[in-house]
């Protein structure tokens, strides 16, 4: 089943043009990286995909529902079911600051999907536990470890049950030694058959953890495929040039 | 004559904390609001917002006082007021309220502004509305930052009442000043500085309080 699809997806900033008409689909249990170097609009192409930015033009398709169809947004009720379909995880965390690990996985699917506080909370230990941070539900944001507030925003976003989950860039804004924390928890989500579209710089990583890789360069998808032929074998002098100063 | 004197000034007192909680539950609403039009995007709202925040930032309380009370008479005929003290009183909580939400209204900015787009982002994209995400997310931490501006303003507000006496709203200061043409005495002037100091005392150790209580995290 394919749970996202996305079709000539143009996005520009006054005259620079971010995006030029990108096309690409995710299937369900598929875990994707997006590569590719700084500028080449990959965090844009997430944005655009999670609503935060408004797309020029093209179409984003979830399990069959158009979020965005021929520069039409769907209408607010639709835009809400359709919003429930995916989650993101940003570079940055943004964890609520003045909210426990706990409240800040509950508070969502409480306000926003009407779950009692009982149920939530259940569902908020139980994805704890994945994360490997049962002891620290009470703790907040200020007392954990950056390796550790982005393993909470994993379990903030999977608390709202996801289709499909965008990463930004998780571990840019991590030590070398917290992200291989992050990595791990995302690469047992891939294992999991999680459908996910992850944004890194990490190449070893999305080697081994992605289904398929999509090499993005100056606003369109340059090489896309399976990840050892990618990296093995690019077919672009850009991809050939671009994994070469990634030292892979 | 110890007696009569605090039981005048403690009448004059009640008169300045009137004037003080009335302020501060009109004045703290009223701020957020403004707050909001001087970040409007719909320009032409924001640009009067804002000349409006600066006419009465940029403008004595005193002048201001005087122009709300005596203003609508003297310009249009009517006294919007009411005769009487409490007509005069109802002039100094419109002045009073719009000029010190004008300055709160400064205060929420700083503090709305200085909360990160990521934060807006999270909650969008956990499915928040903007209600939401501004009651539940943003304005918890707006709190926690103005507290300190806040409380410098509100005990700027504790002395400020005495104020009113311009248009005849008589406060603790009126009273202690009437007992040196009437007995010739000055202490009791001073006395009333001892209310202000008391009471701004124990707002200063209640944002003291309030700050700690806010210290569970930090940014």
């Amino acid at each position: 089943m394919t749970v996202l699809e996305i079709k000539d997806l143009r996005k520009s900033f006054g005259k620079n043009e971010v995006l030029k008409g990108i096309s690409f689909k995710v299937e369900k249990g598929e875990a994707v990286a997006i590569i590719g170097s700084s500028g080449s609009g990959k965090s844009t192409l997430l944005r655009c995909a999670t609503l935060l930015e408004t797309a020029d033009d093209g179409s984003i398709c979830y399990k069959g529902k158009y979020l965005l169809k021929d520069k039409v947004y769907a209408e607010k009720d639709e835009l809400k079911e359709i919003c429930s379909s995916f989650g993101l995880v940003f570079q940055n965390f943004n964890l609520f600051p003045h909210m426990s690990v706990m409240q800040n996985i509950i508070e969502a699917p409480m306000l926003v999907k009407g779950i009692s506080r009982e149920d939530a909370e259940a569902r908020a230990r139980d994805l704890l536990s994945q994360m490997g941070l049962s002891d620290k539900e009470n703790a907040y944001p200020c007392e954990l470890s950056g390796g550790q507030q982005q393993r909470v925003a994993i379990a903030r976003a999977l608390a709202l049950d996801p289709d499909v989950l965008f990463f930004d860039e998780p571990t840019s804004a991590l030590d070398p030694e917290l992200t291989g924390e992050v990595l791990a928890v995302i690469k047992r989500l891939a294992e999991a058959d999680m459908t996910m579209v992850i944004v890194t710089h990490e190449m070893a990583f999305a080697r081994d953890v992605a289904e398929k890789v999509i090499f993005m360069d100056s606003g369109v998808i340059a090489e896309e495929g399976d990840p050892k032929e990618l990296f093995y074998h690019p077919k672009t002098d850009r991809l050939k040039a671009f994994l070469h100063n990634a030292n892979i | 004559m110890f007696e009569t004197v605090l039981k005048a000034l403690l009448e004059g007192f009640g008169k300045s904390l009137e004037i003080f909680a009335l302020t501060l539950l009109g004045a703290l609403p009223l701020g957020l609001i403004i707050s909001f039009g001087s970040m409007s995007k719909f320009a032409p709202l924001k640009v009067v917002t804002r000349a409006v925040v600066w006419v009465v930032r940029g403008t004595p309380l005193m002048l201001q006082l005087i122009i709300f009370f005596y203003g609508p008479g003297l310009i249009f005929g009517t006294n919007i007021w009411g005769i009487g003290s409490q007509g005069r009183f109802i002039a100094v909580i419109v002045a009073f309220v719009l000029n010190y939400a004008c300055y709160f209204s400064e205060i929420y900015r700083g503090g709305i502004e200085g909360i990160s787009r990521g934060q807006y982002e999270a909650g969008q994209v956990l499915g928040m509305n903007k209600s939401q995400v501004f009651f539940r997310i943003v304005l918890p931490q707006v709190v926690k930052r103005i507290i300190p501006p806040m409380s410098n303003e509100i005990i700027t507000l504790v002395k400020d009442t005495s104020l009113a006496r311009i248009i005849g709203v008589y406060e603790i200061i009126y009273f202690g000043e009437k007992f040196i043409k009437s007995d010739g005495i000055i202490w009791p002037l001073f006395f009333t500085g001892v209310f202000y100091l008391l009471f701004s005392g124990v707002l200063t150790l209640l944002f003291g309080y309030i700050e700690k209580k806010l210290n569970y995290y930090h940014n």
